[in-house]
């Protein structure tokens, strides 16, 4: 089980409020539950707001969701504690890291990535970088194996990494690029390097 | 090697188009109101009869599974529930399917919702995979646009299909948190009976199936029960898509027949074991959750569900995670340990405390600071947790560490030897100063 806790007062926004966009969004998100049921939205509409914030959820948006969906306040901070995807402090502006630590991972040298973001974003995980540009943490399996070791960030992932390609890509979110996701060394997503063993007689 | 022709997933490497013409072009949404016009029994039966089993992990027969709904609508709706939540640590084949080839998924969707009499399905998607859930929205848009599904499809069978996800909880994969978490809860698992066939999404009959099993079901239909049957044993049919990663020389996601050797799985597709056969210490058949099987034993196993439990394994989501000698063995299960300690929900006491236990345990061990009486204590600690709790989460952490104490408890009595010596060797200089 992780302890997670709300981000202390001071770094709370005190208001939220979905944009028109994302409000209309929401709406077609809770219409595809039967009716009396737009509980079942909470997930995608707590996600919405955490990208809308910049990458957190704060307080403020908990509360304005579970009034949205008509759910008690506490069941709403319930589920916004539970779920390890949702940020409940402040991030790194340009990039916030999740790095894959499990075994699979460590085998192929996740150690190597750790290392990198701790020499250089913050010793720590959940710490924001001195210039507030960057954070990371360790996570448990992203599902991205046979590509390992990986890391997942916003919503793309880099994978097949070592330590220099990492630095390259954090490189490049420092320069405010984006870098190509995906394997980071010439290879066509989870097929073996150096090309596929199967599926050679298929016309693409 | 099995055949380019009889393999299911032909853009597994999205070499080609992912999208409806691609999917068009292999074979997919051809003729499909044939298949649902055959009716419910049919093609329940026609499932049954190619021997599928449950490729999320647990392998019970998928024609059995469907057969478990009422057989006719009352009152309350029947939902299809599909479990795209891969989160097993070694795990990565359903997200092949869903950003590659997610038409066979939708496909299967429609198909598995006529043989259950569901009129809507979700499918849920593990939080992390956020590219993969846009490719599967895409495609679900795309089969609306083409009216393949919805109301009023060109198929005659009325059927939504929504795509939900999660936010990094691995319990969801257990498929009544899962329907917990569908319900914008907590994903805390229920109690079994009563089960989700009867009562199941909202209060209303369920059926929760892995996206991979789903995903062949057009397939069967279409070539016959008997094609998918003939490939494998009896008992463990059909093609079946393995992730082979860790300490070989070119890890890969690979669609293979059941029953397949493993040392031929990873010669013929991963080019060996890093530094040659003679240097494997040991793998993981199936994911995280599996018991680990030594080197000496590997010569003989067969990637099946058979294969695996005749030594005392199981295949699991068939991901391999292979480990060669230079692996420190008891870290690599401290660290699946963690893993399991992070996840724990927290709902039943054995598995909340015991994570945290058996984590503490193995980190000391790997270090050497432990007795050697600790080593059965900790295994019986985890038959205390195995068992006694609501899911099979705990079940699933306990078998790792009994494996690792089965096959390497010598290496655990070395190293606490080890330590033990060296802290002797210390203390004489630093007394000797």
């Amino acid at each position: 089980m992780a302890n997670r806790r709300l981000a202390p007062p001071d770094q709370q926004p005190k208001e939220f409020s979905f944009t028109a966009e994302n409000a209309a969004w929401a709406k077609q998100q809770i219409a595809k539950y039967p009716a009396g049921r737009q509980q079942s939205a909470i997930i995608p509409l707590l996600w919405r707001a955490q990208e809308q914030n910049g990458g957190w959820l704060p307080e403020a948006a908990i509360r304005v969701v579970s009034e949205m969906l008509g759910m008690a306040h506490i069941r709403a901070l319930e589920v916004a504690t539970f779920y390890t995807m949702f940020l409940l402090e402040p991030c790194g502006k340009k990039a916030h890291i999740q790095v894959c630590g499990t075994t699979p991972c460590v085998l192929r040298g996740a150690e190597a990535i750790l290392d990198v973001c701790k020499k250089r974003i913050h010793h720590d995980p959940g710490h924001v970088s001195a210039d507030g540009d960057f954070s990371w943490e360790e996570v448990e399996c992203l599902g991205a194996c046979v590509n390992a070791p990986m890391v997942l960030i916003w919503n793309d992932t880099y994978e097949d990494l070592t330590a220099e390609s990492f630095e390259k890509v954090l490189d490049e979110f420092a320069a405010g690029r984006k870098p190509k996701p995906g394997p980071q060394i010439d290879r066509q997503l989870s097929a073996p390097v150096g090309g596929a063993t199967t599926l050679k007689s298929v016309k693409a | 090697m099995l055949d380019d022709k009889d393999r299911i997933f032909k853009n597994l490497y999205g070499q080609g188009d992912w999208g409806l013409e691609g999917a068009r072009k292999r074979g997919a949404w051809d003729n499909t109101k044939a298949i649902l016009d055959k009716g419910r029994e049919v093609i329940v039966n026609e499932v049954k009869a190619s021997g599928l089993r449950g490729r999320g992990g647990a392998g019970f027969p998928t024609g059995v599974k469907w057969s478990f709904m009422p057989k006719a609508v009352g009152d309350r709706p029947h939902y299809l529930v599909v479990n795209a939540d891969e989160s097993e640590p070694g795990t990565c084949k359903d997200r092949e399917i869903m950003r590659n080839d997610p038409h066979l998924l939708v496909e299967g969707c429609l198909i598995a919702g006529r043989a259950m009499d569901c009129r809507s399905g979700y499918i849920y998607v593990r939080g992390e995979f956020i590219r993969e859930r846009e490719r599967l929205q895409a495609a679900v848009d795309q089969a609306y646009e083409a009216k393949l599904i919805g109301k009023d499809n060109i198929h005659g069978y009325d059927f939504d299909l929504y795509v939900h996800h999660g936010a990094g909880a691995y319990i969801c994969g257990e498929e009544m948190a899962l329907l917990e978490s569908l319900e914008g809860k907590k994903g805390q698992p229920r109690l079994k009976p009563p089960f989700p066939a009867n009562m199941g999404l909202y209060g209303c009959p369920t059926t929760v199936n892995n996206v991979e099993s789903i995903a062949v079901v057009p397939d069967i239909m279409r070539r016959g029960a008997t094609w998918f049957a003939g490939i494998g044993r009896p008992n463990n049919t059909g093609t079946k898509l393995f992730c082979i990663s860790g300490h070989v020389e070119r890890p890969c996601t690979v669609e293979e027949a059941m029953g397949i050797p493993v040392r031929e799985l990873i010669d013929t597709h991963c080019g060996g074991v890093r530094g040659g056969w003679g240097n494997l210490l040991a793998i993981i058949p199936g994911g995280s959750s599996m018991p680990v099987i030594p080197a000496h034993q590997c010569d003989e196993l067969k990637m099946d569900f058979d294969g695996c439990a005749a030594l005392k394994s199981s295949l699991g989501t068939a991901a391999v995670i292979v480990m060669d000698k230079s692996t420190d063995i008891i870290r690599a299960f401290a660290r699946i340990a963690y893993f399991y300690k992070h996840e724990s929900c927290g709902q039943c006491t054995p598995c909340r405390e015991g994570m945290g236990w058996m984590w503490r345990v193995l980190t000391r061990m790997a270090d050497g600071r432990a007795q050697k009486r600790e080593i059965d204590m900790l295994f019986d600690v985890t038959k205390q947790i195995e068992g006694h709790t609501i899911c099979a989460f705990g079940d699933g952490a306990a078998w790792p560490v009994q494996g690792l104490i089965r096959h390497f408890r010598p290496e655990i009595e070395r190293r606490i030897d080890e330590y033990t010596r060296n802290a002797d060797r210390h203390a004489v200089r630093v007394a000797a100063e």
